[in-house]
């Protein structure tokens, strides 16, 4: 086991199944020579070559569509979009498509391709860089939607995601891309898509959140130290939802703060909410609340931070469930 | 029934002064001396700016920036032919032309440190703000100048793109536009090579990117990009038709960027320290003070206080840039609508109780 951070695991990921699966393709915007920009395809190009590793042209619809192609003749593509605000000229390939296909064609033709991008704010980037927009890849039938939070995680999560027969978003959050390492197994193992995982058990209360903003709760659970007894969950995969893991949970503890890092009206949360009050109403001893961004755009970075949910705002919202 | 050949094309290049400051009379156009002078100063406090974002920028005082270091003569030479309320879509390395036009420059540092504000300046000199996502720029290009021609106007529209962006949708459907409406707008495409660390040759199977005004009914040309009367030449001629109202003009300027990608960039890692000692030498700055000087238009002692003015002007900037107070607070939510909706109402009071652990203001 190799102490990793999550830029190196997906790396792993990618490196161990494009050695497992010939099918397995790899296309993206400076991901051969210059192994992406944030490094995640480093080496990759050098160890399978033009073929397996497509640096292609400046073009997101071009990414995606080809992808699309590929996988409807049996190729596993994994598309790279540089940057999360880059991916809007694809966005047509993904829901006219990609979305569909299998729909539309009742299963003759399916498109297993997943199109990875870094994702999220609090790196202080330029304008476009920086956006959580989660919420329009879920509220697309016929996507999966996965966001890791942690290397060992990404490791897993990617894996399955390649795996999986159907198209899947996977969205890395950059904010802790490099900030967290942890031992990350050597050998294979998959973490299954749509499928919850309880960090923390607790019964007073129960956080909801995903990607980085999951570290920002950690840091928010430092600061309740031994106030609370807090149960965690990591959502993994944004759509489909996990809400069974969610509604028992809260069938234990009662209260419930979701936290997302995207707009906050139409968001994730929302989703959640809606959830909760169709399967547990009247367990809830206090009204759910969201720690969100605003339904603005991102500020640039020297404001982004007001935007992004705190650790103060996370707390704050725990101090305010389990008052109610 | 027939097979004949029913159009060929073929694409000029276009070098006015090579590499030593040497022009051929003939193509050399005309042009004032102190118009001369305006391009190399212009060219050289455009290479001072850059120096002095990328030194700010290792000191974490402002983000991420690109560079325009090679450049400069693409911009210098086409806006040194345009009138002052004619119309510039830069790109994100444009900083000569924001010189030209005497943007301030705090407004640069203050885009590049994550102010909004940043953008509010530039068009009051007839310069948009430019545009990250690559190539979205270009439609909106093509819809001012459709616009200038709609109110008869006589205004014309430079727009700047780099040879990565002729890959995107945005081109193709823009260029077309641009040909169809037969719009008063001239693209100016600086092939610098390599679009990040994708070359040419990844880019495009196409032998030239001018070439690709060909099939969108436009004139096209490539020139040496890092010559200043090269460019400046082709851009009047293309100015000169827009504004007799025959539309559109694609010119490659084939150019090196003599500088990584931006700050996050390690341009080593894809591209021959030989290739980048090469195109050194022909560094566009170095060819027109030659010219300069061989002419005695230019001396050392006139290049030593011009910078001396220069810097100060620039350390003035930063000066100003620095003691901003922070973007107002509030200012995230002021400018999403002309008014404020209900739910943004709500939730700039939610964060007013955080006052005191606003990020960046007390
Ligand atoms: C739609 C989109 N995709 C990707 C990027 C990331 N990106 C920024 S600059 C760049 C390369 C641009 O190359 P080129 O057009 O040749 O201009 P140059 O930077 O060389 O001046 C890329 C891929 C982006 N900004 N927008």
């Amino acid at each position: 086991m190799a102490i990793l951070n999550m830029v190196q695991a997906i790396n792993l990921a990618l490196r161990q199944e494009m050695e497992r699966d010939e099918k397995v393709v790899l296309l993206g915007q400076d991901i051969g020579i210059n192994g992406g920009v944030f490094r995640v395809t480093d080496g990759l190009w050098k160890q399978f070559g033009d073929s397996r590793v497509m640096d292609t042209p400046l073009a997101e619809a071009g990414i995606i569509g080809t992808s699309i192609g590929l996988a409807m003749t049996g190729f596993k593509p994994v598309a790279e979009i540089q940057f999360d605000g880059f991916f809007y000229p694809g966005f047509d390939q993904v829901i006219s498509h990609a979305a569909r296909m299998r729909n539309r064609t009742r299963g003759v033709l399916t498109c297993p391709l997943v199109v990875r991008m870094p994702y999220g704010g609090g790196v202080r980037a330029l304008e476009h860089h920086s956006e959580s927009m989660e919420a329009i890849f879920a509220h697309t039938p016929g996507i999966k939607v996965v966001i890791p939070s942690t290397p060992k995680e990404a490791k897993g999560l990617l894996i399955s995601a390649i795996r999986d027969p159907d198209p899947v978003i996977f969205l890395e959050p950059k904010r802790i891309y490099r900030a967290i390492k942890e031992e990350v197994p050597e050998g294979e193992y998959l973490i299954p898509l749509g499928k919850a995982n309880v960090m923390q058990q607790g019964n007073q209360v129960t956080l909801v959140s995903y990607g980085a903003m999951l570290w920002v709760c950690q840091k928010a659970l430092e600061q309740l130290k031994g106030k609370y007894s807090v149960e965690v969950i990591d959502l993994r995969t944004v759509s489909p939802l996990d809400s069974d893991t969610i509604i028992s949970s809260i069938k234990k503890t009662g209260r419930c703060v979701i936290v997302q890092e995207g707009p906050r009206s139409f968001g994730v949360a929302a989703e959640i909410i809606a959830q909760i009050n169709e399967k547990a109403l009247f367990e809830l001893q206090a009204p759910v609340e969201r720690v969100t961004g605003h339904d603005i755009i991102l500020p640039y970075y020297k404001n982004e931070l007001n935007c992004i949910p705190s650790e103060e705002r996370i707390v704050f919202a725990v101090e305010k469930v389990m008052k109610g | 029934m027939a097979r004949t050949k029913i159009a060929s094309f073929s694409i000029e290049y276009l070098q006015v002064m090579d590499e030593h400051g040497e022009i051929d009379e003939h193509l050399m156009p005309q042009i004032s001396q102190a118009m001369i002078l305006k391009m190399l100063r212009t060219m050289l406090y455009s290479r001072k700016f850059d120096e002095k974002m990328l030194s700010l920028q290792r000191q974490g005082r402002i983000g991420t920036i690109p560079q325009g270091k090679g450049q400069e003569a693409c911009s210098v030479g086409a806006v040194a032919c345009m009138n002052l309320d004619d119309i510039i879509f830069p790109s994100y390395r444009e900083w000569a032309a924001l010189i030209w036009r005497g943007v301030p420059l705090k407004y640069v540092f203050m885009n590049f440190s994550g102010d909004e504000r940043g953008n509010s300046a530039d068009f009051n000199y007839r310069v948009f703000p430019f545009n990250i996502p690559i190539a979205t720029h270009m439609p909106h290009a093509v819809g001012v100048a459709l616009g200038m021609k709609l109110k008869k106007k006589n205004r014309v529209v430079a727009c700047f793109l780099g040879d990565g962006t002729t890959s995107e949708g945005d081109f193709h459907e823009s260029m077309n536009f641009a040909g169809v409406f037969k719009v008063p707008c001239v693209f100016i495409c600086q092939n610098n090579q390599y679009a990040i660390s994708t070359p040419t040759k990844k880019q495009t199977a196409s032998e030239t990117f001018a070439q690709k005004g060909i099939a969108y009914g436009m004139p096209c040309l490539r020139v040496d990009g890092n010559d200043v009367f090269a460019v400046y030449v082709a851009v009047q001629e293309a100015i000169a038709r827009a504004r007799r109202g025959e539309g559109p003009t694609f010119i490659e300027a084939y150019t090196y960027r003599l500088c990584d990608h931006t700050t996050s960039d390690d341009a080593k890692r894809y591209r021959s320290d030989e290739e980048f000692r090469a195109w050194e030498k022909k560094d566009p700055l170095l060819r027109l003070k030659a010219f300069a000087e061989k002419r005695n238009l230019w001396t050392k002692s006139d290049e030593e206080k011009f910078l001396g003015e220069v810097e100060g002007k620039i350390d003035q900037q930063v000066e100003e840039f620095e003691t901003m107070p922070m973007p107002d607070f509030e200012d995230m939510f002021k400018y999403m609508f002309a008014e404020m909706t209900g739910p943004q109402k709500e939730q700039l009071n939610y964060i007013k109780q955080f006052k005191g652990k606003y990020h960046g203001h007390t």
